[in-house]
């Protein structure tokens, strides 16, 4: 049972490091229950939580189904729609997705699910390498305040949240604990 | 704000520290995956309009900064010398302003005068980016050389480059001594003695005149472009002695080692610096240069010009 | 009007060797003696000099007035206006005018346009060479009897040697001397800074010292041939300075004069190729700043000068090598001079310092100038030698501001500027 734990600095545990886990091996048997061919599955991570949580998704789905499955990343700094106005320069990366898409469902893996807009850039950042048969995703938190139309396939936790409070997501990075938190801004 | 990268302005490498070339480099990588997508296209400028303003003609720079440019969606106006009223003896003050006026946000300078980029940047709320300015430095090919070696080679420390040929009116050379013994390698430059004065000894670089000593110690040979208009006749005597003395001849090259890169900024000058063989042979890396120099300018155009300003 | 007294400065006056606190008098536009002050039926006008030197007023042996044909960046009015707030009464002006001063007729136009507009003396020189192109003599002869003080090509050089020592001898007869801009065309090519390390950095064309002391060299043995005085301007190089010394202790008429930015700036100034720091010739090294300052301190070189050269704004507002070569100096020269010679570098006395702006020039030019004696003009400059100021090149009297002094804190100025008895500035 989670607790929810207040800390000093007014974080609020919502997903502990077995909550994590359980929510991205759900995720992984949707996936497999609504793709038959998993050949046809390329599980795109954004960097950098994206990546992580692609991977363990990825590592879950091909224990269960005997197979591999392939794994990309996309880099959204370059496809962001706030040139002109940003006053800090996003770092880029480069992008990997295994080729061609033509045929392929490219399910699009985040770490937090808020506005939309990183979401809209990946879909950019996809097309420009071809067009895939369709296009999911797959989150483990939403967060709501939705400003574009963007919905998540795959749902690891709904957390409602204020516009002043943010979701906080460690996974295990540099020794830290896993888990999720609310935080007040 | 990014403390990695916070300048408008790219006006040569001798003033970047290792850390800011690097992650010019770093940046690259990234960049150069979008030349192998389908849609060779990122909205990274999208809105933002680059002119490239060659006083000196150049196509292949020009062209690498223009495609560089578009991939990112910016629009792109090009002005040579001959088009623009520079020739109408309108000063390079008011061409900028003029420039500026029309909400200009890069400019890409190519002058024959050393210091013109630094004197637009002084001026102008525009980025400026250095395509080549008199002798003094050609930044983005510094960065395209540097980037090629560190692609094929992975490391500069103990990396021996060798930079032959007329070093003394080189703008690519600067640039490379420059980068290059910032980030650890050995520098040793090679030429006739006119063009490779002993005064290069105080940018921590060698100097030799015998290339044939110096070939088989090197990791990377990096070939200038000979220029034999009359300015240089008072330097050497013509072609045909450089050749013998410093031409990278097939024979010559027999003497590098097998993994030693070959490189040349172009265009070629097949049979003077460089036989024809060798700039086609496998150990020359002359068209990698060419790819990697329109990542290198995605980057610096993205770091230089993505900011708000 | 009646007699001036100048109270209590200390009067510096090396012509006739004299330094010692007291009164100076001037009376109807001379230096006079106390018996002028016994007219009871004159006012006597005071200036207290207390705290302050009072010299012979000083001589600029090298400056570009601009008139005729650049007035756009000086005119004889404004650069004699700069030179009084210099503290300059005497100001020589180079012949690169255009039309060029190598013809009676524009010598005659300068003399009668300083005449008219000039708050202190202009003494014009002329050209060495028609048009100043080295290839054939300027009417020498006749240019002095319209009144030159010197022949120069300056601007210019002579290369072809022969020329030059039949100038030379030319000279001679007529009774001027010749100064030289040493510069070889050949060596020094396209060069716009010192050849060294910093024109190999930034890729700039150098300009090696060799092509100084290439023709300081000739002009050496043409002195010697033709045994007649030559004098060597704007002396930057360590070398030329070896190569004055070494003829000076022969016996050679060889003479060489020091502009303030060759002491005071190095070749690294211009690593932001900022054309103020572009002049001809161009700022060199340390070892070369020191080698000069010793040949200052030894006697080796003999005067002071500016090579004052305004231009417009928009002229030096270019590429770096674009950019015409020179920057303003009366307003500044004797602040710097002062500065680092007196005080930082302690390099030599006052009294010398004085001497060189005064005594030798004068010497040189064969002029009527330079010493308070009884009956001489009255051209006097009041000095306060620990005045601390800032250079302000906004507030210059020239009408150009080409200048990498701005914002400079000098320690020395020149107060009051008094030119035929009358004071034609005082700050």
């Amino acid at each position: 049972m989670n607790e929810k734990r207040t800390n000093s600095d007014k974080s609020i545990l919502v997903m502990d490091a077995a909550a994590i886990q359980r929510a991205l091996r759900r995720i992984a048997h949707e996936i497999i229950e609504r793709n038959p061919d998993l050949n046809q599955i390329i599980l795109a991570g954004i960097p950098s939580r994206g990546n992580e949580i692609a991977r363990r998704i990825a590592e879950t789905i091909s224990t269960i189904e005997k197979a591999p499955i392939a794994v990309g990343t996309i880099d959204v700094a370059m496809h962001r729609d706030d040139v002109g106005t940003r006053t800090e320069l996003p770092v880029v990366r480069a992008s990997d997705l295994p080729l061609p898409l033509e045929t392929k469902t490219v399910i699009i893996v985040d770490d937090v699910l808020f506005t939309g807009r990183t979401v809209r850039a990946a879909m950019d950042a996809i097309t420009s390498f071809g067009r895939p048969a369709r296009i999911q995703l797959a989150v483990l938190i939403d967060r709501g305040h939705r400003e574009l139309p963007i919905r998540a396939d795959y749902v690891g936790k709904n957390l409602p949240t204020a516009p002043d409070e943010k979701a906080r997501l460690r996974l295990g990075e540099k020794g830290s604990e896993e888990g999720v938190w609310l935080v007040k801004e | 704000m990014n403390t990695r990268w916070n300048r408008k302005d790219l006006l040569g490498l001798r003033e970047l520290s290792a850390a800011e070339i690097n992650f010019v480099l770093e940046t690259a990588d990234a960049f150069k995956q979008v030349g192998t997508r389908e849609i060779k296209k990122v909205p990274a400028l999208r809105g933002k309009t680059l002119v490239n303003f060659f006083i000196e003609p150049s196509t292949r720079t020009r062209t690498s900064f223009e495609l560089a440019a578009f991939r990112l969606s910016a629009d792109v106006i090009n002005i040579t010398a001959t088009a623009s009223s520079l020739s109408k003896g309108e000063t390079l003050k008011d061409t900028a302003k003029i420039l500026e006026a029309n909400h200009v946000d890069i400019i890409v300078l190519r002058h024959s005068s050393a210091g013109a980029p630094q004197f637009l940047a002084e001026r102008l709320r525009s980025s400026v980016i250095n395509a080549g300015d008199g002798a003094h430095e050609h930044p983005t090919q510094g960065l395209l050389d540097t980037y090629t070696i560190r692609e094929k080679k992975k490391r500069f420390e103990g990396l021996h480059v060798a930079i032959i040929g007329d070093i003394l009116f080189s703008r690519v050379a600067r640039s490379n001594i420059f980068a290059l013994t910032k980030l650890g390698a050995r520098v040793t430059l090679v030429g006739p003695s006119t063009l490779v004065p002993r005064d290069f000894e105080k940018l921590g670089v060698n100097i030799s005149y015998d290339i044939d000593k110096v070939l088989p110690t090197v990791d990377v040979v990096n070939l200038l472009r000979i220029q034999h208009e009359r300015q240089r006749k008072e330097y050497f005597p013509g072609v045909g002695e450089y050749i013998r003395l410093f031409g990278l001849t097939k024979e010559r090259a027999k003497l590098l080692k097998p993994d030693c890169l070959i490189m040349h900024p172009g265009p070629i000058n097949r049979g003077i610096e460089i036989d024809s063989e060798v700039a086609d042979g496998n150990q020359s890396v002359i068209l990698d240069q060419v790819t990697n120099g329109l990542a290198v300018r995605m980057a610096v155009l993205y770091l230089c010009g993505g900011i708000a300003t | 009007m009646g007699p001036t007294i100048i109270r209590n400065g200390r009067i510096i006056d090396p012509a006739n060797k004299r330094d010692e606190i007291g009164d100076l008098v001037i009376a109807n536009g001379r230096i006079a003696d106390q018996s002028a002050v016994h007219n009871p039926k004159s006012e006597i006008a005071e200036i207290n000099a207390k705290g302050l030197i009072v010299v012979p007023g000083l001589i600029d042996m090298h400056v570009h007035l601009r008139e005729p044909g650049f007035a756009h960046k000086e005119t004889i009015a404004s650069g004699a206006r700069a030179a009084a707030a210099g503290g300059f009464t005497t100001v020589v002006c180079m012949p690169n005018t255009s039309p060029i001063a190598d013809n009676p007729s524009t010598i005659t136009w300068i003399k009668d346009r300083a005449r008219d507009t000039a708050s202190v003396n202009v003494l014009p020189t002329g050209a060495i060479s028609k048009n100043l192109e080295g290839d054939e003599l300027a009417p020498i002869a006749s240019i002095v009897q319209s009144g030159v003080v010197a022949i120069t090509d300056d601007g210019k050089c002579v290369q072809n040697h022969e020329l030059m020592r039949r100038a030379v001898e030319y000279a001679r007869m007529v009774g001027v001397p010749v100064l030289d801009h040493c510069q070889d065309y050949n060596l020094v090519g396209n060069g716009v800074v010192n050849e060294g390390e910093w024109s190999t950095l930034l890729g700039l064309s150098g300009w090696p010292a060799a092509g100084e002391e290439v023709v300081v060299m000739r002009n050496i043995l043409l002195a010697e041939l033709c045994d007649h005085h030559i004098h060597c301007q704007h002396i930057s190089t360590a070398g030329s300075v070896r190569l004055i010394r070494e003829a000076r202790a022969r016996g050679v008429k060889i003479s060489g004069e020091v502009c303030p930015h060759h002491i005071a700036l190095t070749d690294a100034s211009i690593q932001n190729f900022d054309t103020n720091c572009k002049m001809n010739p161009p700022l060199r090294t340390q070892r070369d700043i020191d080698a000069i300052i010793e040949g200052i301190a030894d006697g080796t070189l003999t005067i002071f000068c500016s090579d004052h050269a305004p231009h417009a704004a928009f002229e030096k507002e270019v590429e770096f090598d674009q950019a015409p070569f020179g920057i303003v100096g009366l307003e500044t020269e004797l602040g710097l001079f002062i500065d680092i010679l007196l005080h930082k570098r302690k390099a030599i006395s006052i009294n010398r310092l004085i001497e060189m702006f005064t005594v030798e020039p004068a010497k040189l030019l064969k002029l009527d100038a330079g010493a308070l004696s009884i009956g001489a003009k009255a051209d006097v400059t009041l000095i306060d030698p620990d005045r601390e100021w800032t250079v302000d090149a906004s507030k210059f009297e020239s009408l150009s501001r080409n200048t990498p002094f701005h914002s400079w804190k000098l320690k020395g100025r020149a107060v009051r500027t008094i030119v035929g008895g009358e004071t034609v500035w005082a700050l």
